[in-house]
């Protein structure tokens, strides 16, 4: 490079907010900033900056430009796109060609405020919180082929690539899912797709009785039937609001909307369904319960939102995210109910829970019950102006030693969003 | 062979042999101390049984305490650490190294739990991956993963090569199906990853463990995911007059939204071998052979074997027969099961390869397989997991001539570079090891593997823990060996390999 041309390559970094438009872009100003030993902060189009740390960098690395789809091929059951692409340009495109993202992206613009906001693929591969359908197909993590990007010191890196078959060193796709963009910077990320089920309807079994519903997820978790999302929704009586709300986003023809209800969705081909539903009335012995179906018409739009939180609409209070072993729902139901608004997702795994602004004492209280029963939380979304001291993700020392040398190997001067996850990182 | 470089012998350590081996002792049993020649002969290779070194001693620890134990003192020793499950592995990932502590987890052989309600079993990482499901079977569970070792292989093997099998197209391998695992780094530091939950938070270090080729870690327990078995499996075995047509209808049969629990293929030079062989009555007429095996309720898997039959119509096939029941779906299997086996009594010795291409350029990568068959003069034999892009050739050699030896070697890298250049991968499921280590740099550049020793430098900072695995240590690309068996001897003859 002659000293004209790397004088013109010099990147400015004389902007608040960076926004490379392309990989080589992106390792420059990594370069740059790593020389200067600048943090940075790691954007897609921000829908999920409310997780997590706030971060108090002087900068932004935005990857909003680093968009497009860069190679889509149907039959090899692949999607190749550049990380800062919204959810949506490729949701569009698999769902024109009747493929899907297995891992059902969460939109969590409604929990955030009120309204459809799904943000960039490098975000939900930075986050990996999957979708209702994560005891069935894996979470985000599992349907990562590959990626590109940029680690810390300013190095374009990649692993995997475009086959579902590949132990060629480290599996490092995995490693950056639910990194919080620690890691490195994406620039590329290569997806699997599925195709579309054919159909799919879903059941509503009422009951409040927590035995009956534990018992229920049990039955469906153990079941050959392939049911392939379970969600339980508590009534809330004495909570007017509540139930106002609950009553408007699951207003459909086939839902009775008093009392507690076990929802699980059954997808394939007519044939198939007609045929897993007759078994699955016997195996959780239904005949004993109330219960409605709500065709394919009503059954989309419900698991969407059950899927996206709309319960939590708008919240201005603290939303919590706990994953239990499957065994331990009943115990949960029961510490939480009546106490906390609350649903179920995952077949009786995935926990969210609203607690009251400035409650800390509630959710340390919640926070020991799932550590001792061997499950994990998240504080996913802080209520304004609540500064929660205690550590947003759950983590021992051991593993946090261990996460803290792996942060070094790949950004040895915590560059990339210093302390969004562990203070420490 | 040709000549593989291993890491630089450290003649300090192997002078120390007998104050090694006395303070090993202090750690367990004195009885689970292995060093002279003859206890310690049988560790000497594994699974890809061309490679042999003696380790410095054997040690077979007991629990993890142990493990941990044993580990802190190699490492602040500066002596080398080799993990090894049941040595079942092909890619050389177990092999010792002279200067070397071989760490045999033999002895973690138990099942701890079996977790119906959490639908998980905690099991040791030397229980065999069939163990587990003989474990859980008389409720109707299984294990998923099934590399066609399960007989012998151990869990613990499993997580570190992130084995697949038959049956990864639908299920996925092992990294989608384990839970969580305790293990001990090299400097003796105990951890657990995950647990009974799905997923866990902060870093993905399970994710980053399994596959990792024992580098980062002993694993001294792991957690699998159990799930209930299908209500019915049937297969259909297929027959095409070309090699086209059988490659359009692996790709028809998945982009029609089908996922197959298995989708095998053979062509007619292993068609041939194994019918020789095993007597599976498979038709004479085919180019290749494809074996789709379905699973689901009873009516789905017929409405679906209905599909395949109906795509494998328009792509030409020229015969078929579905499975009306369990013994005629063994049946179907029998002969592709035998592959490796005939192969093995066609010549003297063969090579199996292991990479990974798309699915739409399986009869373009076979194509150029028969050519470069032609250009070294010598025979082929292909077996593939075809759902998934994995194919297997099996090079038909005379090890005895060094000619064709070296000409075998120089074919087996050329199928793999061509594998990377269709976009495919070096390794699909047996793992880089020793065998494959040189070629890493056609699939990755400098900064690509730099970041992957960085990691493994954060975890074990003296290289101790099976150094001279998966990463150059040339930083060229040499042209290396594959799976070697010669006259049938294969490591463990009695394992069906395929």
């Amino acid at each position: 490079m002659s000293t004209e041309e790397k004088k013109n390559s010099q990147i400015s970094l004389d902007s608040e907010t960076l926004s490379p438009s392309t990989e080589k872009e992106v390792s420059e100003i990594v370069r740059e900033i790593y020389s200067k030993k600048l943090p940075i902060e790691i954007t897609g189009t921000g829908t999920k900056k409310v997780f997590g740390y706030n971060l108090q960098t002087a900068k932004k690395l935005s990857l909003s430009q680093l968009s497009g789809i860069i190679d889509y091929q149907k039959e090899e059951l692949y999607i190749k796109v550049k990380a800062g692409t919204p959810i949506e340009d490729i949701e569009k495109i698999l769902e024109e060609n009747n493929q899907e993202l297995a891992f059902e992206p969460i939109d969590f613009g409604y929990m955030i405020n009120g309204q459809t906001n799904k943000g960039t693929i490098g975000g939900y591969v930075a986050c990996n919180f999957a979708g209702s359908r994560r005891f069935k197909v894996g979470s985000v993590r599992d349907h990562i082929l590959g990626f590109k990007g940029v680690n810390g010191k300013g190095d374009i890196i990649k692993s995997g690539g475009t086959v579902v078959k590949n132990v060629t060193g480290y599996d490092l796709s995995k490693l950056i899912s639910g990194s919080f963009g620690t890691l490195v910077v994406l620039t590329e990320i290569t997806l699997k797709v599925s195709p579309k089920k054919q159909s799919q309807i879903t059941v509503i079994v009422y009951s409040d009785e927590i035995k009956k519903i534990s018992n229920l997820f049990d039955k469906i978790l153990s079941s050959s039937n392939e049911v392939s999302a379970a969600t339980f929704i508590p009534e809330e009586p004495n909570n007017k609001n509540y139930e106002h709300t609950k009553n408007k986003i699951f207003k459909f023809n086939d839902l009775d909307q008093e009392g507690s209800f076990l929802a699980f969705r059954i997808e394939g081909d007519k044939r198939s369904i007609d045929e897993r539903l007759k078994e699955l009335k016997i195996e959780l012995d239904l005949s004993n319960f109330k219960s409605s179906i709500l065709d394919v018409h009503q059954s989309v739009p419900f698991w969407k939102k059950v899927n996206n939180l709309e319960l939590f609409s708008g919240t201005k209070n603290n939303i919590l995210r706990a994953v239990m072993p499957p065994a331990k729902c009943e115990t949960f139901i029961k510490f939480l109910n009546k106490n906390y608004k609350y649903y179920i997702d995952w077949c009786g795994s995935l926990f969210w829970i609203e607690v009251l602004d400035k409650d800390d004492e509630k959710i340390n209280k919640i926070k020991n019950f799932i550590l001792e029963n061997s499950g994990y939380l998240t504080i996913l979304k802080k209520s304004e102006n609540f500064d929660f001291q205690d550590t947003l993700f759950t983590i021992d020392s051991t593993r946090l030693m261990i996460s803290k040398k792996i942060k070094d190997s790949f950004d040895p001067k915590k560059i990339f969003n210093p302390g969004r996850m562990y203070r420490e990182l | 062979m040709t000549e593989l470089a291993l890491p630089q012998i450290d003649r300090t350590t192997v002078s120390k042999k007998s104050l090694i081996v006395s303070q090993l002792k202090k750690f367990t049993n004195e009885e689970n101390v292995l060093s002279e020649n003859e206890e310690i002969k049988p560790y000497e290779t594994d699974g890809l049984a061309a490679y042999k070194q003696t380790p410095l001693a054997v040690v077979l620890p007991e629990n993890t305490k142990e493990v941990s134990e044993i580990l802190k003192f190699c490492n602040e020793e500066n002596i080398k650490v080799i993990p090894r499950g049941a040595g079942t592995g092909l890619s050389g990932g177990a092999l010792p190294l002279q200067d070397a502590i071989l760490l045999g987890l033999g002895k973690f052989n138990k099942i701890l739990e079996i977790d119906f309600d959490n639908k998980c079993v905690v099991t040791q990482p030397g229980v065999t991956n069939l163990g587990i499901t003989h474990a859980v079977q008389h409720k109707g569970y299984y294990y998923a993963p099934d590399p066609s070792s399960q007989l012998a292989c151990s869990i613990g093997g499993n997580v570190a090569e992130n084995s697949g099998g038959v049956h990864s197209l639908k299920y996925g391998t092992t990294t989608n199906n384990i839970l969580g695992v305790e293990m001990v780094m090299m400097d003796g530091t105990i951890t657990r990853i995950g647990g009974k939950t799905l997923d866990q938070e902060g870093y993905d270090l399970l994710g980053l463990v399994c596959g990792s080729e024992g580098l980062l870690g002993v694993i001294t327990e792991v957690t699998v995911k159990i799930l209930r078995k299908p209500q019915s499996v049937r297969a259909a075995l297929i027959g095409f007059p070309t090699v086209e047509d059988g490659g359009n209808c692996v790709s028809d049969i998945i982009s029609s939204g089908i996922v197959p629990a298995g989708m095998e293929m053979m062509d007619k030079a292993l068609i041939d071998a194994t019918d020789k062989f095993s007597k599976a009555g498979y038709p004479k007429d085919a180019e290749v052979l494809m074996i789709v095996e379905l699973d689901g309720t009873k009516s789905e898997v017929d409405g679906l074997l209905d599909k395949v039959s109906e795509i494998a119509k328009q792509n030409n096939s020229n015969s078929m027969k579905l499975s009306n029941n369990e013994k005629e779906r063994l049946a179907f299997w029998s002969g592709r099961k035998a592959a490796f086996p005939a192969c093995g009594a066609m010549a003297p010795d063969y090579y199996c390869m292991d990479g990974s291409i798309p699915r739409g350029k399986l009869s373009l990568i076979l194509k150029e397989i028969n050519q470069l068959s032609k250009k070294y003069n010598l025979a082929v034999a292909n077996a593939f997991h075809a759902g998934d892009g994995n194919l297997h050739p099996l090079i038909m050699f005379d090890g005895s001539d060094k000619e064709q030896l070296r000409k075998t070697e120089e074919f087996g890298a050329e199928i793999l570079k061509a594998c990377v250049k269709h976009g495919g991968a070096l390794t699909g499921e047996h793992g880089v090891g020793i065998e494959k280590r040189e070629l890493m740099c056609e699939a990755f550049n400098n900064d690509d593997i730099q970041q992957q020793l960085n990691i493994k430098k954060s975890l074990d900072e003296k290289n101790l823990l099976n150094p001279g695995k998966v990463y150059p240590i040339l930083r060229k690309c040499a042209e290396e060996g594959r799976v070697h068996v010669h006259r049938g001897e294969e490591k463990f003859p009695d394992l069906p390999r395929f």
